[in-house]
């Protein structure tokens, strides 16, 4: 059976399950008809040049996970930031997990996107939020047509939500191949704020395919810190479609951390819709073996006195492949527009690839748009002088790669996120060295 | 502590060290001079262990051990030393922590536990101090930015934190005015000790001022051709090195 068949057999199966007289299920229509015409994005079009998708899909994955699969807290606590104190919305094959979750209603909505979609209590925030942002490409509509769980966070105005939420789907693996579609919506509103985590793991070596799609809305002066946390098995490949919302004077800084998976797309997409917003966008990808990690970025500056930053940092090994492409869109309205991108990336070994491709659209004549990308080696210089210190190779090699990602690392605000990131690139990089730098 | 024999080494086929032989005792300071392009650098990286200059013949031993086969770190644990002509700039790595991990690494590979963090501390204020250099430079990613001079008594700075057993300074006078030449200097003898020794690799006399020899060799197209007691550079600076040269070549 055919990819496309196999979704619409699917399809038939889903709407046996789920309410078919909702707003949500009316656009799981309408998106399954645009998968139909888009399919699967193919490298003759411009934005799927450097990565193929056909081996990701050639792979006859079920789209609905066996149900039951148990799984204890301690199988996965050292997948958490388990150091702090976080609420969780954890999912297990898709399936919400309650006893190894902890969500609230309380004063903000951290819980289920199953039960926004159904729930009438819901209707008028998914009727306003729920994919009016997403890209209505092939992938993102494959993800709408079979969405029913995901993390639903609402937060209304004024409030400093206390602590982390940490986000983790899991695939325990009852499945030869399993292909899941988690969908994120988060509401933040005018002058709030939170901090999220967001993970992908799969904890056996079956075949995982996680197409993920996430909106997330920064009201007025809202505040929104974001970390995605890309380590997932070499049998795991994630394509992640993320889009943000900004208003006046709102701030959103994504941080996305790749260092495993088998094949990883992060399409990550700002679009400022007011003045005075601040945009981040940093990244560290390590990657080795035949790891491939794309980043198509776009910041989209349509109101006048924002600003966007992008540093991704990016160190490739063996015959890993990289890809960047990073494109800035200022309007012609959008005047005293900072816009910065910085990509660096590291060739450790000469088999490996990175294709940089930023892009600049500036239709606005007085702002500061600037891009940098450089492509290097580890200096043998630096490391002879290291090892003549009295640090092996392969702790100066790794001590070098450190010091290159630092600066991204620099501008995560969770302690216990950065120790954590460091600690796994201590381990990527299999050393025991502390980088406390 | 050191002997070479015989020691020959080319670097991207062509052949620099040309049989080279020294003896070098605990205590003592040697000065290998030369004219540029004798392969007095080429030497200093040899014995430190750089890849890129390939041992062709000859031996290195250290304290009755065939250096020869082993890594740079290796060396370094077994307590070699160069400071080098031109310090690597290394940008997002602190002196500090540079120093500590080498310290620790160097400790795990001799099989002491990692120094303690109030210990290092101590002595990082200790040596700094020695070496005139202003605490915060030592937060600064190592020689990033750093004035020549700043450069070398970083390098001294890492010496005397490292203690080793043979220090090889690679034209440390280099690039130093007057003052900083001093701190230098003195920060080299008094680390000095009868168990640890010093060559001092140096094109001019200057630096022996200072650093005084208890031998001096000429190195000349790859092979000691003249070995003396520290009058001998004076009168190199007096006369240059031709004069050797017609020695040689008559």
């Amino acid at each position: 059976m055919s990819f496309k068949d196999k979704i619409l057999s699917s399809f038939i199966a889903l709407e046996n399950e789920v309410d078919t007289e909702t707003y949500a299920h009316s656009l799981r229509n309408e998106a399954l008809g645009n998968f139909e015409k888009l399919g699967v994005p193919q490298r003759k079009e411009e934005a799927y040049k450097y990565t193929s998708l056909k081996s990701v899909f050639n792979k006859d994955y079920s789209l609905f996970p066996k149900k039951d699969t148990a799984i204890e807290y301690s199988d996965i606590k050292r997948f958490l930031i388990h150091e702090i104190d976080a609420y969780r919305v954890i999912f297990v094959d898709g399936i919400y997990s309650s006893h190894l979750s902890q969500t609230t209603h309380d004063k903000f909505d951290v819980c289920l996107m199953s039960s926004a979609l159904n729930n009438p209590k819901y209707n008028s925030v998914i009727e306003t939020y729920y994919n009016k942002l997403a890209s209505q490409d092939g992938l993102s509509s494959l993800n709408t047509a079979f969405a029913r769980e995901g993390a639903y966070i609402h937060i209304g105005k004024n409030i400093a939500v206390e602590k982390p939420i940490e986000i983790v789907y899991f695939s325990t693996g009852n499945e030869r191949a399993l292909m899941t579609q988690p969908r994120n919506l988060v509401v933040v509103g005018e002058n709030s704020q939170v901090q999220i985590i967001e993970r992908h793991q799969s904890l056996s070596d079956n075949e995982v395919l996680t197409n993920a799609v996430t909106e997330i809305f920064a009201a007025q002066r809202a505040m929104v810190d974001y970390y995605k946390i890309q380590n997932d098995k070499l049998n795991a490949s994630l394509l992640d479609h993320t889009s943000v919302d900004q208003r006046t004077s709102s701030e959103v800084r994504l941080h996305t951390f790749s260092f495993g998976g088998s094949l990883t797309r992060n399409n990550l997409n700002f679009y400022q819709n007011g003045e005075h917003c601040n945009s981040l966008l940093n990244g560290v990808t390590i990657i080795e073996g035949k790891q491939h990690v794309d980043h198509s970025t776009l910041v989209h500056h349509s109101q006048p006195n924002c600003e966007s930053y992008q540093e991704y940092k990016q160190i490739f090994d063996d015959r890993a492949v990289g890809v960047f492409n990073g494109k800035v869109l200022v309007d012609k309205i959008a005047q005293k527009i900072n816009a910065f991108q910085q990509n660096n990336n590291i060739l450790v070994s000469d088999k490996a690839t990175i294709n940089a491709k930023p892009q600049l659209e500036i239709f606005a004549d007085d702002v500061r748009c600037s891009h940098g990308c450089t492509i290097g080696q580890l200096d043998e210089e630096a490391l002879f002088y290291m090892q003549s210190r009295g640090i092996g190779k392969k702790e100066a090699r790794a001590l070098l790669m450190f010091a290159f990602a630092n600066s991204v690392l620099e501008s995560v605000k969770i302690p216990e996120i950065k120790s954590r990131i460091t600690k796994l690139i201590a381990k990527k990089l299999q050393v025991d060295i502390g980088f406390d730098l | 502590m050191l002997q070479i024999n015989n020691l020959q080494a080319s670097v991207e086929d062509k052949e620099i060290l040309k049989g080279i032989n020294l003896q070098v005792k605990p205590g003592e300071v040697h000065a290998i001079m030369g004219p540029n392009g004798s392969g007095k650098s080429t030497l200093a990286n040899v014995i430190a262990g750089r890849e890129e200059y390939e041992m062709t013949g000859g031996s290195i031993v250290l304290d009755n051990e065939d250096i020869a086969d082993l890594d740079p770190e290796e060396r370094a644990h077994k307590g070699v030393f160069l400071s080098f002509q031109y310090p690597i700039e290394i940008p997002g790595v602190s002196v500090t922590n540079f120093m500590k991990t080498a310290i620790n690494e160097t400790r795990k590979a001799q099989g002491k536990e990692e120094m303690k963090a109030s210990d290092m501390l101590k002595m990082i204020r200790e040596k700094s101090e020695l070496l005139e250099i202003d605490r915060k430079f030592l937060s600064r990613s190592l020689n990033e930015g750093f004035s020549g001079g700043e450069k070398k008594r970083n390098e001294i700075f890492q010496m005397a934190m490292l203690e080793p057993k043979l220090a090889i300074l690679d034209e440390t006078d280099s690039g130093l005015d007057i003052d900083a030449l001093r701190i230098v200097a003195n920060g080299v003898n008094k680390l000095r000790s009868k168990d640890n020794a010093t060559i001092v690799i140096t094109h001019y006399q200057r630096l022996l001022d200072y650093i005084v020899p208890d031998f001096v060799h000429v190195l000349y197209k790859g092979r000691i051709v003249k070995t003396g007691g520290k009058e001998l550079a004076l009168e190199l600076e007096e006369r240059g090195y031709d004069w050797i040269k017609e020695e040689i070549e008559a």
